[in-house]
């Protein structure tokens, strides 16, 4: 339940916050909920991850689709040096989660020092 | 041991948040890249978006509205020329502003800024040519002159009103790509834009080659190897033409033959000039009278050649005021319709090709370069110091001198050859003041032959040969310029510049440049060639093609009850005159009998050829390489030598010279060989080593014309950003043909338009209305314009509102 509330948090509030902030807000978002909302270290770096895994990788994949992957296809190119929508999606979605879920951690782990 | 744990966690979330922002670990900053709210994703433009909106500014004078069709062409309709202006400038800058800001950049030497090291040479050969100093002389005239300073004013404020409103996410993805924002846009980034495109159409001189050329052959020869006048010309004003005497006499310098024809010229090795722009910018146009065409109604058609790129060089749009009604295409970057028509008239260009960039050997006294030897005496030069500011580098110094002929482009700091310390200033007319937009602001609105020439007055440089056909039934072309009345082959070479007796003396009067109105052949037409025979009173040296002219007045003479359909099947023409002309040789010469049996076969191929450099034939690309082979057995002996790079006599000079059977012509023999070698042996040779090519790219598939040329629009960045290119587009044509779409070069804009009550045109170009890879209206185009297809523009009359074809409106409130 934790799990869930601490995920549907930071997939909101880095949503929202992004409209206004650079894309690192994402980071302080996920690091506040995890010293707010008590987990274990592990499961609060699997929060910020997956949090931003379906939230990066959703949105990312939504414009892509709107876009009939036109843009995607040239970027992969460049990016990932194969032309696949696919692997650039993904690399969005890694990249988010990554930073998210190191953030959690360390605001967890924070939390645990208090 | 827990704040060990935190605060290992936070050095780490730390370290990996600072490496995904920015560019020191990864070349690209994925975490700002990639975000979906900030990054290139904000760029995937929704296939299905709509570009209705209603946007409020102060420094409108009234409400505008601008209507999109279908092809994402906006129509835009002002009460004013400011508004219209403005709203014009706005839109550039929300379709194309990476590209507008960047060729500015580029203009003025500030590539380095951008993209580092690698560009400091590009950025000095910028500086060097005097290309800010061009563009400053331009704005002092252009801001003087109360129409043109409107025009300025109000479009640099629509650029700048785009510019503050865009957000992170917003940007261009190339700024996001090489992480730099765009600048405020400015006056002076016009007249820099504008200054760029006359370095593309006569920013360019062949005096240093053939200078050294000289050198090694002597002025006689130099005279048979370049001709001035080709004897198959076909000029832009018909043959026969009677032209008055000159009345700008310029009198040759005393010591011309000593100092000018017989000095050795320059000193070093091989020449090392700066990028020299594509010598085969060029284009063709043609207008037809009534009394040619099927509805009585003049047709008026035009297709300038530049280096095809992404973003195009062009954005098309139709301006609407009171007093105007403008379609056609505009440079993003300058307003007003460069090319186009109005309800009354049409007009097009092609470039004359005039040269009018001249080198001069100065003497500077010493390496400070503060003086130089002028008319008997040490003479100050002014000295501009250049900063070229270097991307994660210390700034570049270079000091340019300014003389009285102009700067000095290359000397032992910039040497124009290998250890070379000559001194070379550049006079090119391009740095002289001129207000060129002026010519845009009254031909867009020009009614008839008096407008157009009163507009041609405000040209002059880089020249152009500006066709026009009216409603009232006129057709003319201009070749309009102001261009140096020269003495017999000044400019041919490198000049003495230690006095002033061999600068230009003064210029030809517009009304003695050559121009036809209403021709008895009921057409008129131009394709870079040499405007006149050598009748014309004046020395006019130029890079001119040949062929294509031949080839569109020979079809225009015998067409009759012309509609617009021929004439896009004319612009499409895949007919090769130069093959036309050089297959005899071909056919006399090369030794069948002894050929294998691939050489045999591709020697039927050509014997066969249709002679049309369609996609799907092999044999123009035999003829093509074995030409070449041609050239290069016949003049790569003595030019080499000579220590010159890239100049050789024309193809034409050599064709006609062989199909003479000319006994001077002593070239064909190989110096470097003890033998006497003959015209058999080098057909032969030269076909030996197309047939061994020929070969080769007949195993990778590559023998068919298309194939092998292999047509592609790359983006500005060039093969750095291949995938925002489209290549290998199935196109014909080539080299001296109408269609003339080589490798990377050709038609960027291709114009039929048919005057009458309403204009019907006919209009494509290789690229689309949006400068953004992740849009579909990116290279829209570029399929129809390669299959030779067009669209119909829909013109819209003033007052008329809300056509089915008419799909978005943007409004413009005065707020």
């Amino acid at each position: 339940m934790r799990f869930i509330v601490c995920l549907l948090l930071i997939m909101l509030l880095s949503f929202v916050s992004s409209l206004y902030f650079p894309w690192w807000i994402i980071g302080i978002i996920a690091f506040a909920v995890s010293s707010f909302i008590i987990q274990k270290p592990y499961l609060a770096f699997l929060t910020g991850f997956t949090a931003l895994l379906l939230l990066w990788g959703g949105l990312a994949w939504y414009i892509s689709s709107v876009n009939h992957h036109i843009l995607a296809h040239k970027i992969s190119v460049l990016v990932v040096q194969q032309d696949s929508p696919f692997l650039l999606i993904l690399l969005t979605a890694l990249t988010g989660a990554l930073v998210a879920g190191l953030a959690s951690l360390t605001g967890s782990l924070m939390r645990r020092l208090f | 041991m827990r704040i060990v744990a935190f605060l290992v966690s936070l050095v780490i979330t730390g370290l990996l948040i600072a490496c995904l922002g920015s560019r020191w670990c990864l070349p690209l900053p994925l975490g700002s890249f990639l975000s979906p709210q900030h990054g290139v994703w904000q760029n995937a433009e929704p296939a299905t978006r709509q570009f209705n909106d209603e946007l409020l500014f102060s420094s409108l004078q009234s409400d505008a509205a601008v209507y999109f069709d279908e092809r994402l062409v906006p129509h835009i309709v002002a009460d004013s020329d400011e508004d219209a202006y403005f709203i014009q400038g706005y839109l550039h800058a929300k379709f194309r502003l990476w590209q507008m800001e960047f060729q500015a950049r580029a203009a003025a030497g500030r590539i380095s800024e951008i993209v580092g090291e690698a560009a400091v040479g590009f950025d000095k050969g910028k500086r060097r040519l005097g290309m800010v100093y061009a563009a400053e002389n331009m704005l002092k005239e252009a801001e003087a002159d109360p129409l043109t300073k409107t025009m300025l004013d109000s479009y640099t404020a629509g650029v700048n009103a785009f510019i503050s409103s865009l957000t992170e996410s917003a940007l261009p993805i190339e700024y996001k790509l090489l992480g730099y924002t765009p600048e405020k846009w400015s006056n002076f980034k016009t007249a820099l834009f504008v200054k760029q495109m006359s370095q593309t159409l006569s920013g360019f001189s062949d005096d240093l080659p053939m200078t050294k050329a000289k050198a090694f052959f002597g002025d006689r020869a130099m005279r048979i190897l370049f001709p001035q006048v080709a004897d198959s010309l076909d000029p832009v004003i018909p043959r026969g033409t009677h032209y008055p005497p000159a009345s700008v006499v310029p009198t040759p310098p005393a010591s011309g033959d000593s100092l000018y024809i017989r000095s050795d010229g320059l000193d070093g090795g091989k020449l090392q000039e700066m990028e020299k722009p594509d010598k085969n910018n060029g284009s063709n146009n043609w207008a037809v009278s009534g009394a040619k065409t099927q509805s009585g109604m003049p047709i008026l058609c035009n297709d300038p050649h530049l280096t095809l790129s992404m973003p195009s060089i062009w954005y098309e749009l139709q301006l609407t005021t009171p007093d105007m009604n403008a379609y056609g295409v505009s440079f993003p970057g300058a307003p007003g319709v460069i090319i186009g028509f109005n309800e009354n008239i049409a007009f097009g260009f092609t470039s004359s090709e005039r040269d009018v960039l001249d080198y001069y050997k100065v003497k500077l006294k010493d390496d400070s370069k503060t003086q130089y030897y002028f008319d008997s005496a040490w003479t100050d030069t002014r000295l501009r110091i250049e900063e070229i500011k270097v991307k994660n580098k210390p700034a570049v110094y270079d000091t340019v001198a300014y003389t009285a002929f102009g700067p000095v482009m290359y000397d032992k700091s910039f040497p124009a050859a290998e250890g070379s310390s000559d001194a070379l200033a550049v006079r090119w007319k391009a740095h002289d003041a001129s207000n060129e937009l002026l010519l845009w602001h009254y031909l867009d609105r020009a009614a008839n032959y008096q407008d157009y020439t009163n507009a041609l007055q405000h040209f002059t440089c880089p020249g152009h040969n500006i066709v026009f056909a009216s409603r009232s039934g006129d057709i003319a072309i201009w070749h309009q310029g102001v261009f140096p009345a020269r003495w017999n082959r000044q400019g041919l070479y490198v000049m003495p510049g230690e006095d002033s007796s061999y600068m230009w003396q003064g210029y030809i009067p517009m009304q003695e440049n050559p121009h036809v109105l209403d021709t008895a052949r009921g057409f008129v037409s131009s394709a870079n060639q040499r405007p006149a025979d050598s009748s014309y009173p004046y020395f006019i040296n130029g890079a001119y093609d040949l062929y294509r002219g031949i080839a569109i007045n020979r079809k225009l003479a015998g067409m009759q009850g012309i509609t617009p359909g021929d004439m896009m099947k004319l612009q499409n023409d895949n007919y090769n005159t130069l093959a036309e002309t050089a297959r005899p040789l071909f056919l006399k010469y090369i030794d069948e009998n002894n050929a294998s049996p691939e050489g045999k076969k591709y020697y039927e191929m050509v014997k066969h050829w249709s002679l049309y450099n369609d996609i799907r034939e092999s044999a123009p690309t035999v003829f093509s390489i074995w030409l070449g082979n041609l050239e290069k057995q016949v003049w790569n002996d003595e030019f080499e030598k000579a220590g010159v790079v890239d100049l050789r006599p024309s193809e034409s000079t050599l064709v006609e010279a062989l199909l003479k059977n000319d006994s001077t012509f002593v070239y064909i023999d190989n110096i470097n060989t003890p033998e006497k070698e003959t015209i058999r042996e080098l057909a032969n040779a030269a076909f030996q080593h197309t047939v061994k090519t020929a070969d080769s790219l007949s195993n990778m598939n590559k023998l068919e014309w298309g194939a092998y040329k292999n047509t592609s629009v790359y983006h500005l960045l060039g093969e750095k950003m291949l995938p925002f290119a489209r290549t290998g587009l199935p196109i014909g044509g080539g080299e001296h043909v109408i269609n003339a779409t080589k490798s990377k070069h050709g038609p960027s804009w291709r114009m039929v338009v048919q005057l009458g009550e309403t204009p019907e045109a006919y209009v494509v170009y290789p690229g689309g209305q949006s400068g953004n890879p992740g849009s579909p209206y990116y290279d829209q185009f570029i399929d129809k314009w390669a299959a030779g297809e067009y669209y119909k523009a829909w013109f819209m009359k003033r007052g008329e509102k809300g056509d089915e074809k008419l799909v978005w409106k943007m409004i413009f409130k005065k707020g």
